[in-house]
C-alpha cells in the first residue's frame, strides 16, 4: 500500500509536469472556444445572406401572399411575360424565378408551378414557397366547393398533449430531449476520457519498457501494484486536466461571449434550440422542472460508478497492451478490440436508446461489460429499474476483476519481454507463465 | 559457515522451453559468488526468481535460512543487466523514489544518497536529468540506487559493462568494501577476468542445467591437468627435446621470457611429483622457467560448455 501511494504520486507528477500535458491543458480550452466563435461567426455570415426571388404570377391568385422573410426577398414580376421575366432575372442575377401559370383547375395549377434557377435551390426556400402555395390553393379549392372558410377557421382546435407519469408528475415533450442530452453527454464524456487517458497509461507503460527501468522497479514492487498505480496516477492527472478544462473553458466562453456580444452557446442552429425558441414561457418553466425532476442523486452515483468501472476496465487493457509491445507503432493491431466496443456503445446509445430506452437491444448492450458503461449511462436518465442497474453493475465489476487479473498476468510477463512483436497466440501463452 | 542464499531444485519452463532444470546453488554469507554461463543459459531467469520477479514452477528459495517472502525485497539490491532510468526525471528525485520503494524513509534515503553521491563525487548531478548524463554516468547512479538501502544480498548482472577502466576499478573496490562490510554478493557475468579477480565461489549453468559449482580454487584444482610450462636452455636442444618427448607428453608452450628458451609444456601423470620432473630437468639443462599451468576460469568455462554442447 505504501508503495502504491509512491507510484501514484510519481505517475501523477510525471504526467502533470510533462510539457505537452501542460500545453494541452491550457491550449485546448482556447482552441475549443476559438472554434466555437468561428462556427458562430460563420453561421451568422451564412444567415445574413439574402436571396432575391422573382415571382411571375400570371394567375393573380397569390398577390401579397409572398412576404419577405429574413433570408428571402420576393420581387413581383407578374406584370411581364415569362420570357421577359427570365431574361430580367438572369440579368439582375436573382436567386431564382417562380412561375405560376393562369389556370382554372387548382390541381392542374398545382402541378404546373415552375421554379427556374441557375443552381439547385436550397430545400428551405423551396419548402417555404410550397407551403405558401399549398395553403392558398387549398383555401381556393375549398371556396370553389362552397365551403365557408370563416367557419373552418373558427372550428380549428389546437391540441397540445400534456404528458404525465402515473405518479401524476407533469413532464413536457422537451423532457425526452433533456434526458437524451444528459445521457448522451455522460456517455460521450466517458468515451473521450477512456481514449485520451487510456492511451496515456499505455504510453507510460511503454516508456518504462523502453527506458529499461522496469526490472529495477519490479524488483521492489509487485507488477500489479505498478499497474494499478499507473492507472490511478494517470486518472488523477486526467481528472485534474478535465477540471482545468471545464473551469478555464467556462471562463473563456463567458469572456468571449461578453466581448463579442454573440450568443455563442445557442448560435449553432439545432433542433433542441429551435424547440427552445418555439416554447412558450410556460414550457420553459416546465423544462426547468424537467431538469430538476431528473433523478440527479442516483444519476451522479451511477455516473461515478460506471465512469470508474468503465475507465478501469479499459485502462487495464491499455496497460496490458503497453506491456506487450516495444513501441507505440506496434500497438495498432491491439487497438481494434478497444475501439470497437467503445464505438459500438456510442452508436447503440445514440440510435437505439433514443428510439426506445428500454428496448431489447438497449437493455442487452447495457449488460455487456465492455459497452455497458456507455449505454447504461445514456439509459439512466430515462429511469432504469434498480435490479437492472444492479445486475449490469455486478457484471461490470466481476469483469473488471477478471480483466485486471488477466491484464496483470500479461503485464507481468510483457514488461520483461523485449525485441519481438507478440501475437494474440503468444499473449494467450503468457497467461499461463 | 552458513549460507545466506539457497536455491533448491529450481525448475522453470516457458512454454516448451526449459529455462532452468533442477538448479540448486548455495551462496555462503559474506562471499562473492559468480554465476557463469553462456547467453541464454538461464542466469537471468534464476536471478529474476531470486528477486521474485518471476515465479519458479517448482523449487524453493531460502534467504538467511528462511523461505523467501515478498517483504524481503528490502534485503535484496538488484542491478539488472537491462537497466535504465526514467529519462526525463531528475537524478536526485529518481534515486529518492526508487529508494523509498525499497522501504526507506524520505529523510533516511536523502541522507544516504548525499553520502554516496559525495563518495563517488557526483553531488552536482542531483538536479540533472538522466537524459543529460552519459551511459557510464547513469550506470554510476544505478549502482548507488542498488546499494542504497544497505541490502544484505546484492545481485549484480554484468556490473562493469559500460564503465571505463577507471570507473570499473572504483565500482570494483566499492563492491569489495560492501563484501567486507557484511554483504553477500551474487555476480552474473561473461567477463571471466572479473570472476577470477573477485569471486570466491562460482557456479556454471548451461542450457538450464548446472554443470559446476563450488569454491573457485577447488574447481581449478579439479581441472588442472598436471601440466607445467618450462623454459630451458641446453646445448643440444634437439637431442633434449627428443629425450623429453620419449618420457613425457610434451607440447609447445608460449610465454614471455627474456632469454632464448626452448619453451615447452610438459604433462606428468597425476601420481608423479613435479619435484621429480624438476630434478630431472635440472640434470639436463638450465631451467629458466617452471610454472604449473592453472586453468583459468575462462578455460574451464569453454571446456565445460563445449564438452556439454
Amino acid at each position: 500500500m505504501h508503495n502504491l501511494k509512491l507510484i501514484i504520486q510519481r505517475e501523477y507528477k510525471a504526467r502533470v509536469r510533462n510539457k505537452t500535458f501542460i500545453v494541452m491543458t491550457f491550449l485546448s480550452p482556447l482552441i475549443l472556444v476559438g472554434m466555437m466563435m468561428l462556427v458562430a461567426y460563420l453561421a451568422t455570415l451564412n444567415n445574413s445572406e439574402k436571396h432575391s426571388i422573382a415571382i411571375n404570377d400570371l394567375s393573380g391568385i397569390f398577390q401579397n401572399e409572398f412576404k419577405n422573410t429574413d433570408g428571402i426577398k420576393f420581387i413581383d414580376l407578374s406584370s411581364i411575360p415569362l420570357e421577359d421575366a427570365k431574361k430580367l432575372v438572369l440579368e439582375k442575377e436573382y436567386y431564382g424565378l417562380l412561375h405560376i401559370p393562369e389556370m382554372d383547375d387548382n390541381f392542374e395549377l398545382a402541378r404546373s408551378v415552375r421554379f427556374f434557377a441557375k443552381e439547385s435551390p436550397s430545400l428551405d426556400i423551396l419548402q417555404h414557397m410550397e407551403q405558401i402555395l399549398t395553403v392558398r390553393l387549398n383555401t381556393r379549392e375549398l371556396i370553389s366547393r362552397g365551403v365557408d372558410i370563416s367557419k373552418i377557421k373558427s372550428a380549428e382546435t389546437p391540441v397540445n398533449i400534456q404528458i404525465q407519469n402515473f405518479e401524476g408528475v407533469r413532464t413536457s415533450k422537451m423532457s425526452n430531449y433533456v434526458k437524451m442530452f444528459f445521457g448522451g453527454a455522460a456517455g460521450y464524456l466517458l468515451m473521450m476520457f477512456i481514449i485520451i487517458y487510456g492511451n496515456m497509461v499505455m504510453r507510460s507503460v511503454i516508456e518504462e519498457k523502453t527506458n529499461r527501468i522496469i526490472e529495477i522497479i519490479v524488483s521492489s514492487v509487485k507488477p500489479i501494484h505498478l499497474m494499478l498505480g499507473k492507472i490511478l496516477g494517470t486518472s488523477l492527472a486526467g481528472i485534474t486536466q478535465f477540471a482545468i478544462w471545464v473551469v478555464l473553458g467556462g471562463i473563456l466562453l463567458f469572456l468571449a461571449a461578453s466581448i463579442t456580444g454573440m450568443d455563442l452557446i445557442s448560435a449553432p442552429p439545432s433542433h433542441a434550440q429551435k424547440g427552445l425558441e418555439q416554447m412558450s414561457s410556460n414550457e420553459m418553466q416546465q423544462l426547468i422542472m424537467d431538469i430538476s425532476n431528473l433523478p440527479i442523486g442516483s444519476l451522479i452515483i451511477a455516473f461515478l460508478g460506471y465512469f470508474i468501472g468503465g475507465y478501469f476496465l479499459y485502462s487495464a487493457i491499455y496497460a496490458a497492451i503497453g506491456a506487450a509491445v516495444d513501441s507505440e507503432t506496434d500497438t495498432q493491431q491491439f487497438m481494434f478490440p478497444i475501439i470497437l466496443p467503445l464505438m459500438l456503445g456510442i452508436y447503440v446509445g445514440f440510435f437505439t436508446v433514443i428510439e426506445n430506452p428500454h428496448g431489447t437491444v438497449a437493455t442487452i448492450f447495457s449488460m455487456i461489460p465492455l459497452t455497458s458503461p456507455i449505454v447504461m449511462l445514456m439509459r439512466i436518465p430515462f429511469g432504469v429499474p434498480w435490479w437492472e442497474l444492479l445486475i449490469s453493475f455486478l457484471i461490470l465489476m466481476i469483469t473488471n476483476f477478471g480483466v485486471l487479473w488477466l491484464a496483470a498476468k500479461i503485464y507481468r510477463v510483457g514488461i520483461l519481454m523485449y525485441g519481438k512483436k507478440p501475437t494474440y497466440k503468444e499473449l494467450y501463452k503468457w497467461l499461463k507463465y | 559457515m552458513t549460507n545466506y542464499l539457497v536455491a533448491e531444485k529450481i525448475c522453470k519452463n516457458f512454454d516448451n522451453f526449459t529455462a532452468l532444470n533442477d538448479v540448486s546453488i548455495s551462496i555462503p554469507k559474506k562471499s562473492i559468488f559468480g554465476l557463469l554461463g553462456p547467453n541464454g543459459a538461464g542466469k537471468t531467469t534464476l536471478i529474476r526468481i531470486v528477486n521474485q520477479i518471476t515465479m519458479p514452477d517448482s523449487g524453493k528459495i531460502y534467504l538467511d535460512g528462511k523461505l523467501l517472502h515478498p517483504n524481503d525485497v528490502g534485503k535484496i539490491g538488484y542491478l539488472p543487466e537491462e537497466r535504465g532510468l526514467y529519462k526525463s526525471m531528475k537524478v536526485g528525485e529518481q534515486a529518492l523514489y526508487l529508494a523509498r520503494l525499497k522501504g526507506l524513509s524520505k529523510a533516511e534515503a536523502k541522507e544516504r544518497l548525499e553520502y554516496w553521491f559525495k563518495k563517488l563525487g557526483i553531488t552536482h548531478w542531483w538536479d540533472k536529468k538522466i537524459q543529460e548524463l552519459s551511459k557510464g554516468m547513469a550506470q554510476k547512479v544505478q549502482f548507488v540506487i542498488t546499494v542504497l538501502h544497505q541490502p544484505k544480498l546484492l545481485i549484480f548482472d554484468e556490473p562493469f559493462s559500460g564503465f571505463d577502466p577507471v570507473n570499473a576499478e572504483i565500482i570494483k573496490n566499492e563492491i569489495l568494501q560492501l563484501r567486507d562490510e557484511g554483504a553477500t554478493i551474487l555476480f552474473s557475468t561473461h567477463r571471466m577476468e572479473s570472476v577470477e579477480e573477485l569471486c570466491e565461489y562460482m557456479a556454471l549453468i548451461h542450457e538450464g542445467n548446472k554443470l559446476l559449482d563450488g569454491k573457485v580454487a577447488d574447481i581449478k584444482r579439479e581441472y588442472k591437468s598436471n601440466t607445467f610450462e618450462v623454459g630451458l636452455t641446453a646445448e643440444d636442444e634437439t637431442a633434449l627435446l627428443k629425450e623429453l618427448t620419449a618420457n613425457f607428453s610434451v607440447g609447445k608452450a608460449n610465454f614471455k621470457s627474456i632469454t632464448k628458451d626452448l619453451k615447452l609444456s610438459i604433462q606428468i601423470k597425476p601420481e608423479e611429483s613435479p619435484n621429480d620432473l624438476l630434478l630431472y630437468l635440472l640434470s639436463k639443462a638450465r631451467v629458466n622457467h617452471f610454472v604449473e599451468v592453472i586453468p583459468s576460469v575462462n578455460d574451464i568455462f569453454i571446456k565445460t560448455v563445449t564438452h556439454n554442447a
